[in-house]
């Protein structure tokens, strides 16, 4: 038995016009639309996560956008977006000015304080 | 600090297996490194939903249908994710789009082969997402923070890719003669290019060394293409199909199965822009990006205008 496969040369291949990546001059785009993080609240009664960042035109846009890239299985029950121009980070290089002096100062833990077995609820 | 302190320090920071974050000192070739590998990866996501973006309207059921579109829409994401870690070593969305679409950057070779017919969509999910899952989950752990968090959720969502398109295999398998001639078909076609997906020989690899050691890669790439053998080999069983390969051979002394010679010349010619649809892919970017200029225009100006209405108000 002869079993014929038909096979679409049409749409994903373009016969005798292959090959070649001919580099082109370009300028940056400057319809380009600003960056925004994202923060997912993945439970009701949970802390608003970062998950990531994506670019759109405004608030609206960035919240649908959010949504489209970000929730698709279920991952979330409330968006933030903010604008990433708009967060400030620390600097690592002050890392160990910054934390370092909270390592010395175990008293603020409870498990610091030495008490007699016999106490309850504490 | 020193730069060979400094350079000390870092390299003390992966032998610890502490992440580098954005804002940390970096050698200059690892922040560069991380760029290309980074946006080549973004770049193969985006141009990946091509081929398979071209049969959504040409799915044979609409539950298929559904599912195709579910995994190419997954694959716009993975770019997005992806471009947005290259972004925070410095670079702009607009440059790599712009590399992209001037064919000075490069992306995954695979996506320069035609898919022809229907079971095409079944081998590229098994074998082409396949093989890239091995080389994603190895990334889960590299060394830059952004890159691994991305590949991260990127990996949660890819198991569902391989596991519709064997699916999707396994039903035409079962089915008329001519579903099993398709099927073994596109196992053909798509068996060599997706070996040579993990790239060139670690004895041919040139900044394979330098990445190993900075834990952007854990496995080199024989490694990575022995392990997808090795799986692939009792995954076809399966199917009831064959590998094109008459040298694949279980290896006792190694514990592996020997594999056939891939055809170097054909990697090369398809990574210099001379495979069958390189150009196809291009042209197809461009014609997308600069026919959506508008759409970005606008939305712009409707944000402004938006912005300004609320500011009189
Ligand atoms: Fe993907
Ligand atoms: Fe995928």
């Amino acid at each position: 038995m002869k079993i014929a496969i038909v096979k679409n040369y049409y749409g994903d291949f373009g016969g005798e016009e292959t090959g070649g990546n001919v580099p082109k001059e370009y300028t940056a785009d400057s319809t380009a639309w600003p960056l925004w993080e994202v923060f997912i609240r993945s439970k009701q009664g949970l802390d608003h996560k970062h998950a990531g960042s994506l670019k759109a035109a405004d608030a609206q846009m960035a919240i649908e956008n959010a949504r489209d890239v970000y929730t698709r299985r279920q991952e979330g029950v409330s968006l933030w977006v903010v604008e990433s121009k708009y967060i400030h980070a620390s600097n690592p290089d002050d890392a160990e000015s910054l934390y370092e002096p909270a390592e010395d100062k175990i008293y603020r833990h409870p498990t610091f304080y030495d008490l007699p077995d016999e106490i309850k609820h504490m | 600090m020193q730069l060979h302190d400094l350079e000390k320090k870092f390299q003390e920071k992966i032998d610890k297996e502490i992440k580098i974050e954005p804002k940390d000192w970096m050698p200059e070739a690892y922040r560069k490194t991380n760029v290309r590998q980074i946006s080549q990866h973004a770049h193969s996501e985006i141009v990946g939903m091509l081929p398979e973006g071209n049969w959504i309207s040409r799915a044979p059921s609409l539950k298929r249908k559904a599912i195709l579109i579910a995994k190419v829409q997954d694959e716009a994401g993975h770019g997005l994710y992806l471009y947005s870690a290259a972004e925070t070593l410095g670079t702009s969305r607009e440059q790599m789009i712009d590399d992209l679409h001037s064919g000075k950057a490069k992306y995954s070779s695979i996506f320069n082969y035609p898919t022809l017919t229907w079971a095409d969509m079944g081998a590229v999910g098994w074998l082409v997402d396949g093989a890239a899952i091995l080389n994603q989950v190895m990334l889960c752990r590299t060394s830059y923070g952004p890159y691994a968090r991305a590949m991260v959720r990127i990996c949660k969502e890819e198991s569902f890719h391989q596991r519709q398109g064997f699916e999707s295999l396994l039903v035409l398998s079962r089915g008329t003669p001519e579903q099993k001639a398709m099927c073994q078909d596109a196992i053909n076609r798509w068996w060599w290019p997706s070996l040579m997906m993990f790239g060139p020989k670690d004895s041919e690899s040139t900044n394979s060394d330098q990445s190993m050691k900075w834990k952007i890669k854990r496995k080199t790439n024989d490694e990575l293409r022995q392990s997808f053998v090795n799986m692939a080999v009792e995954q076809v069983k399966l199917l009831g199909m064959t590998l094109p390969d008459p040298d694949l051979k279980w290896n006792e002394a190694t514990k592996n199965y020997d594999f056939g010679e891939i055809n170097w010349e054909e990697f090369w010619a398809v990574v210099k822009g001379n495979g069958p649809c390189n150009k196809q892919r291009l042209a197809a970017r461009n014609k997308a990006h600069k026919e959506g200029a508008w759409v970005r225009e606008a939305a712009l100006a409707y944000a402004a205008k938006k912005a300004a209405r609320e500011k009189a108000a």
